[in-house]
């Protein structure tokens, strides 16, 4: 098998480091799996939402009474912009060998994730601030479980970056840590692929309400 | 990897490339996404068209970032992402809308 | 709140033994009991070391495997005496004598399910993938052994949960599929259902990462020349199962998160009011639930395929149709799950449709049956045990599957809901099914495991005790069912009943002795060892790669890695080549990883957590769940390490595998149970 070929998803480094991508194939591909796993469970939290939001109201807000628009555009503006600072902290990992740029492009995405998990927070607190709590109906519980759970998410891969950070100096890790970012990068664009879904049918649909 | 000269001499290309993508990918998703919100905002359309459009521009937008942010394309050489991704949608479209048929059908009858 | 509870959680003196009544007392000092007597053992024979080096740490695929089993038959032992216990109590109470009270009952009916289910049937099936489906598909080993380890753990974990409920406090009475609103805290205070949440979150996330693994494996790591359709039918069977796992795990992982939001954050998502939804938590359970019945028996079906090919000494009949029916069945699982829920009240269009589709998943399970009747047909047929399973899973499976499609018509469906026609009818798929096809694999595949064959007069008789004892314990439940009787009913009153509860509780009784002829059957063959041995590996004439080794294999699994030409490699290599000449060109050193004991902490920190919160034990349960991923970040900074198979060892033991090969007289198909059956078979030509 040539080893010039793209194996797996995300950025492949065959131009770069031709052996660790002929072991990335079967680990990048075990991952990719495990996200098509979570994706299901992000949907299966989606299709509750969307009835909940109909079927679960019993005398509480409604989709539309509970809808920040603003909010929603602002934490979108940051996920996209921390997708795309990703974007060029992988193309900083495969071609750069000093991890000074991919190092920089790391904590401007780290910092973009953690800006979005405070406004998603602020919202949280503000929706509180009003008796507005999961406890209320069906529908705010399925309301915080989808976001909350996608909150989680984003937190656990700044967690996970954070782990990475001290192996990065380690060069018997060097093809480990490699391979890490890689799955990571799969992982933060996925949640983003998930918020596109959830901006448009909890905010921007529910806002129409 | 200090020994610039034994990679390929595709690496400039194949960087510059790389980095399109992902302008294109963020370009892309942000027209997109204004598209939506514009949508949303001014409500040219009645619900359910409203859903319907919402619904398209987020598909095509999830189509997006898997081709240019998740890097799966037509590619013959690694196919299997590829069936695996729409064996997801297969199976994701199956359960959203038989929860979503199943749940609102009795809602309906119990009302 | 005091600071017991801060300390303690809700847990409380009085939920220790000794329990209220006898039973559930015998039960608990048996739980305390058994590991304090494995413990003795191990002091008094000095094997504390060799269990830690030798298992517990391994992250060897066939290790793995054989601990899977091992775990499975343990809870097997309790799944049986619990479903004795009820059969007994019906029986009894139905003459106006009961053994033991509604609620214990209703923890035997959740017990019994979640243990078949979620720690039998899934750790069995997760042992046989994992000890035969690398050597199947001429691999050393799986893509991710260390991950491969932790769901071992991840599933002990769980299955060590259920078994902590007989000790401390109680369990869910809300059956294995936990329904709210009985399930939540207004109707089901106290930690039986928290015990049941908790288990099948850590088996959830295992078999979930299992899943993974094994489809990984099957599709990056076959040898060169094993397309897809070269596989044996066992590793396609793996292959679905590993799909199902992946996708229809996260709707279980999904409705017991809620559900656990529910009772322990005070949410509404299948409560009573406030907007709460019970028929959501069916919907999301059932999606879950139907493609696990196929998680369930597409593994068998595998091992059926083998056994039945092997054993008629001939070529799988309709290999591609097989293959193409075990993919359609698992597509289908995904389109039937309402067929669980009839009568919630959706319409009839609804019903109708699905109802159409459970019925659709006939074809190819049809399919599946004439193959495996045709692959019998003017084949050379030994009776032996397996087979003999294998023939009363074709006649007992096909009536099973004959009651499915009478349920699947809605209004038929309607009028035996909730009966015992309905516990009949899963037991009549799951027991023919799957029960007998793992005790098939088992014994089909034990020399392999062990090196030495199984007594086939003891697995004889367990054959019998075990087909005997399922007609007769669930054949007059088709009847009671009809008659009226309901499921989880923990006493009826109705003498008409008495007859067919007795022979009901015969039949189990005969199972029971079905499982004791296992145990002294493995006692047996221990015993007799020396005789059964079968060295050279090869005691069936197989077909498949997983024969082209010694029994039992080394670490490395082969010395080099085959190339194959088409199905049925190992049939091929006989008939066209020498399998046993040796090749000294080709041996150098193997890598394989070294052996952890991280993934057991990850297991030990995983029952702390789900015990921790089971009790309400909040620095507990914190503790424990940091402590997981301490283990896992304190993985990641050892990079992968691993041990090194000299070339010149591989080459010792090989040779000397060759050279008992070579020494070895091989026996016909007909001497297959005599003493001359070392392990190398006289091909039919």
């Amino acid at each position: 098998m040539s080893s010039d070929k793209k194996l797996h998803p995300g950025i492949n480094i065959q131009h770069t480091d031709p052996k660790a991508h002929l072991e990335a194939e079967p680990i990048m591909f075990g991952f990719w799996i495990f996200l098509m796993s979570d994706l299901v469970l992000f949907t299966l939290l989606l299709a509750t939402y969307g009835a909940m939001s109909v079927h679960g109201i019993a005398g509480g807000p409604t989709p539309g009474q509970i809808t920040d628009l603003t909010s929603a555009g602002i934490e979108t503006a940051l996920l996209l912009a921390s997708s795309f600072t990703f974007a060029l902290a992988s193309i900083a990992l495969k071609y750069d060998d000093n991890q000074r740029a991919l190092k920089r492009w790391l904590i401007v995405t780290e910092l973009l994730g953690a800006a979005f998990i405070g406004m998603e927070i602020k919202d949280f607190v503000t929706l509180a601030g009003k008796g507005q709590v999961p406890q209320v109906s069906g529908f705010l519980s399925a309301h915080y479980a989808l976001l909350g759970t996608h909150m989680l998410h984003v937190a656990s891969a700044i967690v996970w970056m954070v782990m990475i950070w001290p192996q990065m100096k380690v060069p018997r890790l060097k093809k480990l840590v490699r391979l890490r970012i890689m799955r990571l990068a799969l992982f933060w664009h996925m949640l983003d692929v998930v918020w596109v879904a959830i901006v448009t049918f909890v905010f921007l649909f529910g806002a129409s309400t | 990897m200090s020994d610039k000269r034994d990679l390929p001499r595709s690496e400039d290309e194949s960087r510059s490339r790389e980095l399109r993508d992902s302008v294109i990918g963020l370009g892309g998703a942000v027209v997109l996404t204004v598209i939506a919100f514009v949508l949303a905002i001014f409500q040219p359309w009645g619900r359910s068209a409203l859903l319907l459009g919402l619904g398209g521009l987020a598909l095509l937008q999830i189509g997006w970032h898997f081709r240019y942010f998740l890097h799966i394309d037509l590619d013959s050489s690694h196919r299997d992402d590829l069936q695996l991704v729409l064996f997801t949608g297969l199976i994701v479209l199956l359960m959203v809308a038989g929860t979503i048929w199943i749940l609102f059908n009795q809602f309906m009858r119990m009302g | 709140m005091d600071w017991t509870y801060w300390l303690f959680g809700t847990l409380r003196w009085s939920d220790f033994p000794p329990k209220p009544d006898l039973i559930a007392t015998f039960a608990a000092s048996l739980v305390i009991l058994a590991p304090i007597a494995v413990a003795v053992i191990l002091t008094v024979t000095k094997r504390w070391k060799w269990i830690w080096n030798e298992w517990l740490t391994s992250l060897d695929h066939k290790k793995i495997g054989v601990m899977y089993c091992v775990l499975a038959a343990a809870m097997l032992v309790r799944a049986l005496i619990e479903a004795g216990l009820m059969r007994t109590q019906q029986a009894m109470a139905n003459v106006g004598s009961p053994v033991i009270g509604a609620d214990h009952f209703g923890e035997l009916f959740s017990t019994h399910g979640t243990i078949m289910i979620f720690f039998v049937v899934m750790p069995f099936i997760s042992g046989l993938i994992n000890f035969v489906m690398p050597l199947q598909i001429g691999a050393r080993d799986l893509t991710f052994p260390f991950l491969n380890a932790a769901s071992l753990w991840l599933t002990a974990a769980g299955a060590m949960i259920v078994n902590a409920s007989l000790v401390v406090g109680k369990f869910s009475t809300g059956g294995w599929s936990g329904y709210p609103p009985f399930t939540e805290l207004a109707f089901s205070p106290g930690e039986g259902v928290n015990y049941w949440i908790w288990a099948l979150t850590l088996t959830g996330i295992g078999t979930t990462l299992t899943g993974i693994n094994f489809a990984v494996t099957l599709y990056k790591e076959r040898a060169p020349g094993m397309h897809l359709m070269r596989m044996p039918l066992f590793c396609w069977t793996a292959l679905s199962t590993s799909i199902l796992m992946i996708f229809a795990l996260p709707p279980l992982t999904v409705a017991t998160a809620m559900l656990a939001l529910d009772r322990y954050a005070g949410f509404h998502f299948f409560t009573n009011g406030a907007g709460g939804n019970m028929m959501l938590y069916a919907n999301l359970f059932w999606l879950f639930g139907h493609p696990e019945v196929y998680i369930l028996i597409l593994p068998a079906f595998g091992v059926w395929s083998e056994v039945i090919s092997t054993f008629s000494g001939k070529k799988l009949y309709g290999y591609t149709s097989l293959v193409v029916a075990t993919i359609s069945i698992a597509v289908l699982s995904f389109t039937v799950w309402l067929h669980h829920f009839f009568t919630m009240g959706q319409s009839a269009d609804v019903n109708a449709i699905f109802g159409i589709a459970t019925m659709l998943i006939g074809i190819p399970t049809g399919v599946k049956v004439y193959d495996w009747l045709l692959t019998m047909y003017r084949g050379r047929i030994r009776f032996t045990p397996p087979l003999l399973f294998a023939v009363t899973f074709l006649f007992c499976f096909v009536v099973g599957g004959l009651t499915g499609v009478l349920l699947a018509n809605a209004p038929v469906d309607f009028a035996v809901h909730n009966s015992l026609f309905l516990v009949a009818h899963f037991h009549n798929m799951l027991i023919p099914g799957t029960l007998f096809a793992l005790i098939a694999g088992y014994m089909y595949w034990f020399p392999k495991v062990f090196g030495f064959r199984l007594d086939e007069r003891w697995g004889t008789i367990s054959w019998f005790l075990w087909s005997g004892g399922f007609l007769l314990a669930f054949m007059p439940l088709y009847a009671l069912g009809l008659m009226g009787a309901m499921r989880r009913t923990s006493m009826f009153t109705d003498p008409q009943y008495t007859p067919y509860l007795m022979i009901a509780l015969g039949g189990a009784g005969m199972i029971l002795a079905g499982l004791a002829a296992l145990g002294v059957q493995l006692f047996v063959s221990i015993r007799r060892r020396e005789q059964l041995a079968v060295p050279v590996g090869d005691p069936w004439d197989g077909h498949s790669l997983e024969w082209w080794s010694p029994a039992p294999p080394p670490e490395w699994n082969f010395a080099r890695i085959p190339q194959v030409d088409g199905t049925e490699a190992f049939t091929a290599m006989k008939r066209d080549g020498q399998p046993y000449v040796p090749d000294p060109e080709n041996y150098e050193d193997i890598c394989l990883p070294a052996n952890t004991g991280i993934p057991v902490m990850i297991g030990v920190a995983g029952f702390v957590c789900a015990f921790a919160l089971t009790w309400y034990i909040w620095w507990l349960a914190i503790v424990s769940l940091v402590a997981m991923w301490a283990l896992v970040v304190l993985r990641s900074w050892q990079g992968e390490p691993m041990q090194t198979f000299p070339a010149e060892l591989v080459r010792k033991h090989t040779e000397e595998w060759l050279e008992r090969a070579r020494a070895a007289t091989p026996v016909d198909r007909f001497a297959e149970n005599a003493p001359a059956n070392r392990g190398l078979a006289e091909p039919i030509r």
